[in-house]
C-alpha cells in the first residue's frame, strides 16, 4: 500500500487514491482532496454528505451507493450532482476517505 | 410440528424447498411455500427471444411441476412479513405462523420510477427485455425494425444478470449482421459503471470485445429521466443521447413488501450476512436469491451456489449449532457474445474472473474469459439443466465453492 502526505499528515491510500483507513481522515484532509476534485469550496450541505457517509460506512463497512446517499442524506440525485459534479457517490468516498464505492458484480 | 415457511417459488425458492424436504424430517417438520404466480419462468431466456432464439414455450412452465411432495404451495400475495411474532400475513388474510423464515421474493423491474420511461412510447420507441412480455414485444419490434440508432441503458445498479446488457448488444450485433443491415444500426451501451464490467480484467477483455463489434459504450452515464418526444435520454449530468430506439433495463428492486415489513435496504433488498444469509435482524430469517443485498450478481447460478451450501448449513443450525460461514460468493456466468459463441466468467467474493479453463483443469471443455463455440453449447444446454436438475434440487458434479485451479492468475 503506498502513504501519501496531505494537510501535514502521512495517510495510507490504494492505487486509484483512495484512503484505506478511515480514521486517519480529518477535516482538513477532506478540505484538500476537495480541492483536488475540483470543489474549491465545503458547503455546510456538502458536509452533511460527508458525515451521513462517514458514519454510514462505519456501521455498514462500505462506502454508501449514491442512492443510498440519496435516500439517507435526504438529498435529490439532482442535487447530489450539483454538490459532486461527475460520479458523485466515487467523489464523496474519496472526500469522505472511504473505499471506493462497490461497484456491482 | 415446526413450521419452515418460503416466501417466493422462484429459484432460489424453489431450490431450497426441494433440497430442504429430502434433508429435513417431514414427521417434525411442515415445509410451506408461497408464491403469487403460478407461473416459472426461466429468466435467463428472456434474453433470447428479442432475436427469435426462444419464444414463450421455451421459458415457461408450471410451477406445480416443481413443488416436491410434502411440501405445501400456497397461491398468495404477501401482505406483510411480522418478524416479531414470527408471523407472515398473506393477501387474503391469512396469517401463518414460523419457526424459521426463508425469504426468496427475487427483484423486479419498475421502470415507472424513471420519468418518461413508462409512458406513451413504452413498448412502441421503449423497450425491456427484462419481463416475458417485454421481451416479445421487442421481438416483433426489432423484426420491423430498419436500422437506426439502438441504444441500451442501464438505468441503476444492481440488475439481475449484470452481464445481460452486453449479450443484448452482442447478440443485437449478430442479429443485424444476419438481417443483411448490420451497417445502417448504431450500437450504443449507456451505463452507469464505468466502463463495460467492473471488475478490472473482465472490463478490459469485454471492452475489447465490444469494440471489435463495433458497439460503443456510454460510461458513468446515470439516467434521470427519458424524453420520449425528443427521443433523448438525458442524464443527471446533463448529457443527451438520441435514439431511434431505446431498450432500458430499468430500476431493480426487491419485493415492495419487504420495505414495508421493515426488512429492506434502500431497494428493498434484504441485508443478511453474505456467507450464510441469515438476516441482520432476525436470528430465524434467511434471504437467499435475488431479493437478498449480498455483494455478488444477481443470477441463477449465485442462487444454486448458495443454496448448496446454505441446506446443510440451515439443517445444523435447526439442531442448534452455530452456522458455518459456506458461501465465497461463487458466480458462473455463460455470456452469449452473437455469432454462435459465447464467454464463461467464474468468480467470487474475493476472486475476479480470470482466463483459464472450466471445470476441469487445462481441459475445459469450457474456456474462461475467451470466446468460444463450447461455451455457447453450455449456455444452451443450460436449460435443460435448469429445468431438469437444478430447480429440483438435484447434484450436479460441481463443487459449490469457487475453485482457483485451471485459472491464470498472471
Amino acid at each position: 500500500m503506498a502513504t501519501r502526505q496531505i494537510a501535514g499528515k502521512t495517510v495510507t491510500v490504494n492505487d486509484e487514491g483512495f484512503m484505506t483507513i478511515p480514521a486517519e481522515w480529518t477535516k482538513e484532509i477532506a478540505v484538500e482532496i476537495a480541492k483536488e476534485e475540483g470543489l474549491p469550496e465545503l458547503t455546510p450541505t456538502h458536509w452533511k454528505i460527508i458525515e451521513f457517509s462517514r458514519q454510514d460506512a462505519g456501521a455498514a463497512g462500505k462506502s454508501p451507493t449514491l442512492r443510498r446517499i440519496t435516500v439517507g442524506a435526504n438529498v435529490t440525485t439532482k442535487d447530489l450532482f450539483a454538490l459532486f459534479p461527475k460520479g458523485p457517490a466515487k467523489k464523496v468516498a474519496r472526500i469522505a476517505g472511504l473505499g471506493k464505492p462497490e461497484g456491482c458484480v | 410440528m415446526k413450521q419452515l415457511l418460503i416466501l417466493g417459488a422462484g429459484t432460489a425458492g424453489t431450490m431450497s424447498a426441494n433440497r430442504l424436504s429430502r434433508m429435513l424430517d417431514l414427521d417434525q417438520w411442515k415445509i410451506t411455500l408461497v408464491d403469487q404466480n403460478p407461473i416459472h419462468y426461466y429468466q435467463p431466456g428472456f434474453l433470447f427471444i428479442p432475436f427469435g432464439v426462444y419464444g414463450r414455450k421455451d421459458v415457461v412452465k408450471p410451477k406445480h411441476d416443481f413443488v416436491p411432495r410434502g411440501v405445501e404451495l400456497i397461491m398468495a400475495t404477501i401482505a406483510g412479513i411480522d418478524g416479531d411474532s414470527n408471523t407472515v400475513t398473506l393477501g387474503d388474510g391469512r396469517k401463518l405462523r414460523y419457526d424459521f423464515l426463508i425469504i426468496a421474493t427475487g427483484a423486479d423491474i419498475h421502470p415507472e420510477q424513471t420519468p418518461g420511461l413508462k409512458e406513451d412510447a413504452w413498448g412502441k420507441s421503449i423497450h425491456t427485455f427484462y419481463s416475458l412480455d417485454g421481451a416479445l414485444t421487442l421481438f416483433d419490434a426489432l423484426r420491423d425494425w430498419d436500422g437506426g440508432r439502438l441504444v441500451l441503458n442501464v438505468v441503476e445498479n444492481p440488475i439481475k444478470c449484470p452481464v445481460a446488457p452486453l449479450e443484448f448488444l452482442m447478440l443485437a450485433d449478430w442479429y443485424f449482421h444476419e438481417r443483411g443491415i448490420r451497417d445502417r444500426v448504431e450500437l450504443i451501451y449507456a451505463t452507469p459503471l464505468p466502463g463495460a464490467f467492473t471488475k478490472p480484467k473482465a472490463s478490459q477483455m469485454l471492452a475489447g470485445l465490444l469494440e471489435s463489434k463495433n458497439i460503443k459504450v456510454e460510461p458513468e452515464f446515470m439516467i434521470e429521466r427519458a424524453d420520449p418526444d425528443a427521443k433523448k435520454i438525458v442524464s443527471y449530468d446533463e448529457r443527451e443521447i438520441p435514439y431511434d430506439l431505446l431498450v432500458s433495463v430499468p430500476l431493480n428492486t426487491g419485493a415492495p413488501v419487504i420495505g414495508a415489513s421493515g426488512l429492506g435496504d434502500e431497494l428493498n433488498f434484504i441485508p443478511v450476512n453474505k456467507h450464510t444469509f441469515l438476516s441482520n435482524k432476525y436470528a430465524n430469517v434467511f434471504a437467499l436469491g435475488d431479493g437478498a443485498a449480498v455483494p455478488t450478481s444477481k443470477a441463477g447460478s449465485v442462487a444454486h451456489y448458495a443454496v448448496e451450501g446454505f441446506c446443510p448449513n440451515f439443517v445444523r443450525y435447526t439442531k442448534g449449532r452455530e452456522l458455518l460461514p459456506v458461501f465465497d460468493g461463487h458466480a458462473n456466468c455463460f455470456i452469449e457474445s452473437g455469432f454462435g459463441k459465447g464467454l464463461l466468467i467464474d468468480f467470487n467474493y474475493d476472486t475476479e474472473p480470470l482466463p483459464g479453463r472450466y471445470p476441469l483443469p487445462g481441459i475445459g471443455p469450457f474456456t474462461l474469459l475467451e470466446e468460444s463455440e463450447a461455451n455457447r453449447w453450455g449456455k444452451l444446454i443450460f436449460r435443460w439443466m435448469y429445468w431438469n436438475i437444478l430447480l429440483k434440487g438435484e447434484e450436479l458434479p460441481l463443487p459449490f465453492r469457487m475453485s482457483l485451479a485451471g485459472k491464470w492468475q498472471n
